[in-house]
């Protein structure tokens, strides 16, 4: 009785199967096409303004289109009024590296190594400021120092601003590559053969972990150089960086002036962006952390 | 369990410079804020700002703004990354890169590309004369800051969706398929539900960037009521350091809720990338 039911049940089932497999076949390629379209769209949306603002900042002048002539006059009158912004922005941003290299390494290492309660909280903390608004980091650092007029209307009121944005990027990066190599089987050998802790550090972690801190790196490049959201709030009219420059010049000077500012700015993350595409780091900086860590802790510790 | 190559002083040692920056320079700052929006009776003041009609339309336009921006980059990226991920084609990888370019402009450029698109020189513009003889011009409102949101935010989901995708086992979707399944059925039951923890994730970290976000406002227009942009005319305008500082908690609340909610249905750690 209920095979025959199921005989029955499984008949018409392939009997829809097979009606369905005919139009099917004709709907698959229509949604095919339809995901054709929505790629080649997205490309269009993404790519074509870039190309645009580059053209528009080599143009004479970009209303009556690029048969005005194409020039260089807007790229060097943007160099001649904004070369300050250029290298503060690169002195703000090796600053902040090179901080976020000297405390950061070690606190992803610890980080990786401990997986203790304390040390999650740790993690936790640590990535507050990223998860939280910018505006949120920038207001409280002006309640709390703004008045300390030294600190204040220095480049060093920025630097700090990027480095508690940025050194999440660094210690995730780092902990993710500690997180996936067995480091504490390299350390305990190195131990038993008499290393002291600081030769483990340099000899063992440091080259271990270097791929997570070339990506650190790089990520905190990239993300000092285009800060916005916290700079804005943070700078003085003697500390313009280039974003807040952009920001300026997107404001009040004519289109071309902003668009050659913009060829600037393209110019300076060129480098690292081809530089992460290259190494394979992840831009957004989460998928070190996302997958690496976790696979980590699920399989049990070896001891 | 106990490490004989790491003892605690270590530890300690090597976390506590980062520590102390993120104590002086954040959490210490963040106190003073807190302080600060309480205003020596945080409970009438907090009810003052909760109750305030301007503030709260203003929180609700950029929650509504930050979820329409999440769910048109989450459908979007999946229809593009499943393709993406799984199809061979010439250029794949220059196209690749050049999508991922996108990911490390500051929110003031992203205002401007949308400015390139749909400003008053605008590319759209000029199509749209051509094409209608009227001139379409949607760059300095909250729709082209659904717009920059969305060149923001695709790049990073496209990211997570094709890396998720390419993790599918692509035998269930034959099976499915050989079952009679019909494309939409396989995409709801079988590929979606494989996707969507990291799916969640990607979207936490759009909704979370999308309501902090205020280079690109600031760019488009200075009169957008969003949360970030009341905020600063609270701040630099008006000089309500109270308000500013009150406001300020409540996005970041609301914003540290979403990504934990997020966390806690992923288990990965989420954090926004502004």
């Amino acid at each position: 009785m209920s095979t025959m039911l199921e005989t029955r049940t499984e008949a018409s089932a392939m009997r829809r199967a097979m009606l369905r497999v005919k139009d099917g076949f004709s709907l698959r390629h229509l949604l095919a096409a339809g995901q054709w379209a929505v790629t080649l769209l997205i490309c269009a949306f993404l790519i074509v303004p870039v190309v645009m603002s580059i053209l528009a900042g080599l143009t004479v002048n970009y209303f009556r289109g690029v048969s005005s002539g194409l020039t260089l006059q807007w790229l060097e009158q943007v160099w001649t009024q904004y070369h300050d912004s250029v290298f503060l922005s690169l002195e703000i941003a090796a600053a902040t590296l090179i901080i976020t290299l000297i405390i950061g390494v070690p606190a992803g290492y610890v980080l990786a190594r401990s997986k203790t309660r304390a040390s999650r909280i740790v993690e936790e903390l640590l990535v507050l400021p990223i998860a939280l608004p910018g505006l949120a980091s920038a207001l409280a650092l002006l309640v709390l120092y703004g008045g300390i007029t030294a600190f204040r209307t220095s480049a060093a009121f920025i630097v700090v601003g990027h480095v508690v944005f940025t050194l999440p990027f660094m210690v995730r990066a780092v902990a993710a590559v500690a997180a996936s190599t067995d480091l504490r089987t390299l350390e305990e050998g190195a131990a038993s053969l008499g290393a002291t802790f600081w030769q483990r550090f340099t000899t063992i972690v440091v080259p271990n972990v270097r791929p997570g801190i070339v990506a650190g790196a790089l990520a905190v490049l990239t993300l000092s150089i285009g800060e916005f959201n916290l700079t804005w709030m943070l700078h003085t009219p003697d500390t313009k960086t280039l974003p807040v420059g952009l920001a300026d010049t997107y404001a009040s000077l004519r289109i071309e002036v902003g668009s050659a500012y913009t060829i600037v700015f393209f110019i300076m993350t060129m480098p690292l962006l081809v530089a992460m595409q290259w190494l394979g780091v992840d831009a957004t900086g989460q998928r070190g952390l996302g997958n690496k860590p976790r696979r980590q802790r699920k399989t049990p510790s070896a001891s | 369990m106990h490490d004989i190559t790491f003892p605690l002083r270590w530890r300690i040692a090597l976390i506590a410079p980062a520590l102390a920056v993120f104590a002086a320079f954040w959490l210490l700052p963040m106190g003073m804020l807190v302080q600060v929006s309480a205003d020596g009776h945080a409970f009438d003041t907090y009810r003052a700002l909760l109750a305030n009609g301007r503030y709260m339309r203003s929180l609700g336009a950029t929650v509504v703004l930050s979820a329409a921006v999440t769910l048109a980059t989450l459908a979007l990226s999946v229809i593009s990354g499943l393709l993406l991920a799984r199809r061979e084609f010439f250029g794949k990888r220059t196209l690749l890169a050049l999508l991922t370019f996108p990911l490390a402009f500051p929110g003031v450029v992203v205002g401007f590309m949308v400015i390139m698109l749909a400003g008053r020189q605008g590319l759209i513009g000029a199509l749209s004369l051509r094409l209608t003889g009227d001139k379409w011009v949607f760059a300095y409102s909250m729709t082209g800051l659904f717009f920059g949101y969305l060149y923001f935010s695709i790049p990073r989901v496209i990211v997570t969706v094709m890396a998720s995708a390419t993790k599918l086992d692509r035998s269930l979707e034959e099976a499915a398929r050989s079952l009679g399944a019909s494309p939409w059925q396989i995409m709801r039951d079988i590929v979606l539900p494989a996707l969507s923890p990291g799916l969640i994730a990607a979207g936490a970290v759009c909704f979370a960037t999308a309501m902090g976000a205020f280079g690109t406002a600031f760019t488009l227009a200075t009169d957008i009521d969003v949360l970030p942009m009341t905020i600063y005319t609270e701040f630099t305008l008006n000089a309500n350091m109270v308000t500013a500082a009150g406001l300020t908690i409540v996005l970041g609340v609301v914003t540290w809720l979403v990504l934990a909610v997020a966390r806690n249905v992923t288990g990965s750690a989420v954090a926004a990338t502004a």
